[in-house]
């Protein structure tokens, strides 16, 4: 099971708690847990990236054992402690006021 | 007895405030959605329990949410509201603005002009304004930034672009104003459910006979001194456009500066600044029942966006313009430097017509004897981006704001 940890904003839209609980089938990668949360969440679509270009939010990151993942290919493996179960994938909100 | 609920979005959060047709006490609920920017909530006419909201973030990009019950509850269209969706493919494409590129139905429009006068492509950034049909309760129209009209007619499910309006041929013209090149005011005419009218920061004002399918510029009259030709076809920056819905021929258009009105539903406009003390502004609307009673805020300049003289004063016209009064009585008469943004006024239709407006400092005025005087619903609210006012009649409404 992978873990993905949302921003607060998400968590309300989505009506969860910190941390969701995905089963992902196949290669695990940004894109492929991307589309696990999206079909088990819809209200997030387009939150965290573009409903059309798939690009990620200009102002959100995604970090995982304590790197920065953020600019890695969408269809790159995680972290093998990321796909084990062990350590997160953290969708965050960049700090930039507000 | 009658009620009247007045929808309020703001900087970080919506908030509705009830009251009974005295308009004296209030109910007030929210922050709904809070923390994110609430650009504009409206009621439809032809069910006043069903809400559409644009709530939008600079993170998280923009959403439709919608309410059947008046604002108890909300959820995002083709999301159920209140469970978990069963799993399966996303569902959730109530946020999926897609700009229409086809050859067949839109011209594909590819640059606008940009501040500096080159060439931009469209980028979708969020939805400006709801506007709920007059006879269908699931048929809604969305104004958007960077400049567009959409349309659901499933209660906000999904939207397809009215693409005859950017394919009209000048949108390489058109450019963003100060807030963003936006499409922020939508009429639609009671009398032809065909005709309906638009304004776009800045482009101008727009309207269709054909129910969308092609568009005319209507800003004949209009003088701009800061475009390079000042009476150019588009361009214009247009900030708001209001019709009182007895005479949908007369429309009154606060422009960046300068207040006009036409006669002839846009075919051409005549000032009636009058004797403001200044003519730059945002808002303007018509009194419910008294079409040429008229009502502005008038702001500085562009350059300060609040009131003059430190006094907040709505001024009015009873004679469709030109002779302004100053409205004063509850409202601050020293100290005050708040704005009041292009959406953030709104009429309500009971016998004594109610008129509401929201400050850039959070208050949400209203006077429920057309303008004589004035008291504040809330005054601490974040800063107001719109607002729009229901009447309720025996739980039906008779008028959107």
């Amino acid at each position: 099971m992978i873990h993905v940890i949302l921003p607060q904003h998400l968590r309300t839209l989505a009506r969860v708690g910190s941390e969701v609980t995905l089963e992902v089938e196949g290669p695990v990668t940004q894109r492929s847990v991307l589309n696990a949360l999206e079909a088990r969440y819809p209200m997030l679509c387009g939150t965290i990236r573009d409903q059309v270009t798939q690009q990620r939010r200009p102002f959100l990151r995604f970090f995982a054992c304590e790197q920065d993942l953020s600019h890695e290919p969408p269809d790159a493996p995680l972290p093998d402690s990321v796909v084990s179960g062990a350590e997160p994938l953290i969708v965050l909100g960049a700090i930039a006021g507000g | 007895m009658s009620n009247v609920r007045v929808l309020v979005g703001t900087r970080k959060g919506a908030f509705i405030l009830t009251a009974d047709g005295k308009r004296e006490k209030w109910n007030v609920s929210g922050p709904h959605f809070a923390g994110w920017e609430m650009y504009h909530v409206k009621g439809s006419p032809a069910d006043p329990n069903r809400l559409y909201a644009s709530q939008s973030s600079g993170w998280f990009g923009q959403l439709i949410q919608r309410s059947d019950d008046g604002g108890k509850t909300w959820h995002q269209p083709g999301t159920p509201p209140g469970e978990l969706p069963a799993p399966g493919p996303p569902k959730g494409t109530s946020n999926k603005f897609v700009y229409d590129v086809s050859a067949e139905t839109g011209k594909p429009l590819t640059t606008h002009q940009f501040y500096d006068g080159t060439q931009h492509p469209w980028e979708f950034k969020r939805v400006w304004h709801l506007e709920p049909s007059l006879t269908d309760p699931n048929t809604v129209y969305a104004g958007v930034e960077d400049a567009a009209l959409f349309r659901s007619t499933d209660g906000g499910e999904n939207w397809q672009e009215l693409s005859g309006l950017r394919g009209h041929g000048t949108g390489p013209m058109w450019q963003p104003g100060a807030g963003g090149m936006c499409l922020h005011t939508i009429i639609l005419d009671p009398s032809n459910p065909d005709r309906i009218f638009i304004a776009i920061s800045a482009a101008g004002a727009f309207r269709t006979d054909d129910g969308g399918k092609t568009w005319t510029p209507i800003n004949r009259g209009l003088y701009s001194k800061y475009i390079p030709n000042p009476t150019a076809e588009v361009g214009h920056c247009v900030h708001h456009v209001a019709m009182n819905p007895l005479r949908p021929g007369v429309l009154f258009m606060q422009k960046h500066w300068d207040v006009m009105r036409s006669d002839n539903a846009g075919d051409s406009w005549q000032e009636i600044s009058g004797n403001l003390p200044t003519d730059f502004g945002f808002v303007i609307d018509v009194h419910a029942h008294e079409p040429e009673t008229i009502y502005v805020v008038p702001i500085k300049s562009d350059s300060e966006h609040f009131v003059p003289d430190g006094k907040l004063r709505v001024f009015r016209s009873r004679t469709g313009g030109n002779e302004w009064e100053p409205l004063t009585k509850g409202l601050p008469q020293s100290n005050c430097y708040v704005n009041v943004l292009r959406d953030a006024m709104a009429v309500d239709s009971l016998d004594r017509c109610g008129v509401y407006f929201g400050t850039s400092g959070g208050q949400v005025y209203a006077s429920a004897d057309a303008g004589d005087s004035w008291a504040p619903i809330v005054r601490d609210l974040p800063a107001v981006l719109s607002v729009e006012v229901q009447t309720l009649d025996s739980e039906k409404s008779t008028h959107g704001g």
